[in-house]
């Protein structure tokens, strides 16, 4: 059952160590309600596919990727025809955005274009570097650099911030 | 870090839960005793470990020898619970479990697994007695450091092992802790 090559440590360790993580990620990109559903989904999905890893470097940049492609799924699945490019803002439900901490970043965020939004996420929510984030949207660190400053650029202006 | 990039740190709230998995394929419990904290775990409805090793070095040899899906899942430690908490309470003499030494070397299996039969409760014997009880009788000590690495302390008695001059000797859970067992095992 276990690789003779990969000593993985115990899932308990990746749960107490990360779960936290997992939820406001998830919660970031999927919005307060659908976002614990998100991160159940993908802590399933981690332990389902957990024996099989090839490699116990990045763990936690595996779980996001996960809970990315989870939160994707679930708005795949609500918007079937969309391509993920051109996807309109994500319509979360759940409360208000004035019941969150910075409810007109929060409403900024979520008026980004999908990939810009899932980038910026990554990068400051999920705490991910460069290639982190690309891992995650199956591209490459300059592409994921150009949708993070991007998304920047966008939330500076419409929140009529400097660039400090 | 730009003031927007902090805010954007700091976007969700928090009071989300721990997720909610399925068995594990090793499900573990810390139990408080007496005697110290002991983890307990099964893996197939077997009992795989009862420790006074700590968690992080128990879960990982866990996880190297049966599988990495190890969580912390006290329910499925119930029934062994119970069971220790009637014996350290001096209601139960014997244990009615089945145990996997699958953290055992082969030579502390050959020690290990007989040795419920070697001993009975309230009664001690010598490292030099289950020596010969294995045909090994010039390895007292080899069977002393099997002992000492029990990976299922108590379920399989090792403390009603003492050496030849009666001195306790040496336990996982410390020498009080030996003591403890012994002397409730020989009160009830």
């Amino acid at each position: 059952m276990v690789s003779e090559k990969v000593k993985l440590p115990p899932f308990q360790a990746l749960v107490d160590d990360h779960w936290r993580d997992v939820a406001r990620l998830a919660r970031a990109l999927a919005g307060p309600v659908d976002g614990d559903d998100v991160a159940q989904r993908a802590w399933e999905k981690a332990f389902a596919a957990y024996p099989n890893l090839t490699s116990a470097r990045n763990l936690r940049s595996w779980l996001l990727t996960i809970t990315t492609r989870c939160a994707t799924d679930l708005h795949r699945a609500r918007k079937p025809q969309t391509p993920l490019d051109d996807a309109p803002p994500i319509a979360v439900d759940g409360p208000d955005a004035a019941d969150w901490p910075d409810p007109d970043l929060w409403q900024a965020v979520k008026d980004l274009p999908e990939r810009q939004r899932v980038a910026v996420t990554l990068k400051y929510v999920g705490d991910l570097d460069h290639h982190g984030v690309a891992a995650a949207l199956d591209t490459t660190p300059a592409a994921s650099r150009r949708l993070v400053s991007d998304a920047l650029a966008t939330l500076r202006t419409k929140l009529g911030v400097n660039h400090d | 870090m730009t003031d927007l990039e902090r805010r954007l740190s700091r976007l969700t709230p928090g009071g989300a839960r721990p997720p909610v998995l399925p068995t594990a394929d090793v499900s573990y419990a810390l139990h408080h005793t007496p005697v110290g904290t002991l983890l307990l775990a099964s893996a197939g409805g077997r009992v795989v470990a009862s420790s006074f090793g700590d968690e992080e070095t128990m879960t990982n040899r866990l996880a190297q020898a049966i599988s990495p899906r190890v969580l912390r899942q006290p329910g499925a430690l119930d029934d062994v619970r119970r069971q220790l908490d009637e014996y350290l309470t001096g209601q139960r003499k014997t244990f009615e479990l089945s145990v996997d030494l699958v953290l055992a070397t082969p030579f502390q299996r050959l020690v290990l697994n007989d040795l419920p039969d070697h001993t009975s409760y309230g009664r001690t014997t010598t490292y030099g007695q289950v020596a010969g009880e294995i045909d090994r009788p010039k390895a007292a000590r080899a069977v002393g450091t099997a002992l000492g690495a029990n990976p299922l302390c108590i379920v399989i008695p090792c403390h009603r092992v003492i050496g030849a001059s009666g001195a306790l000797t040496g336990y996982a859970g410390g020498l009080d802790a030996k003591r403890f067992l012994l002397n409730l095992e020989s009160k009830s």
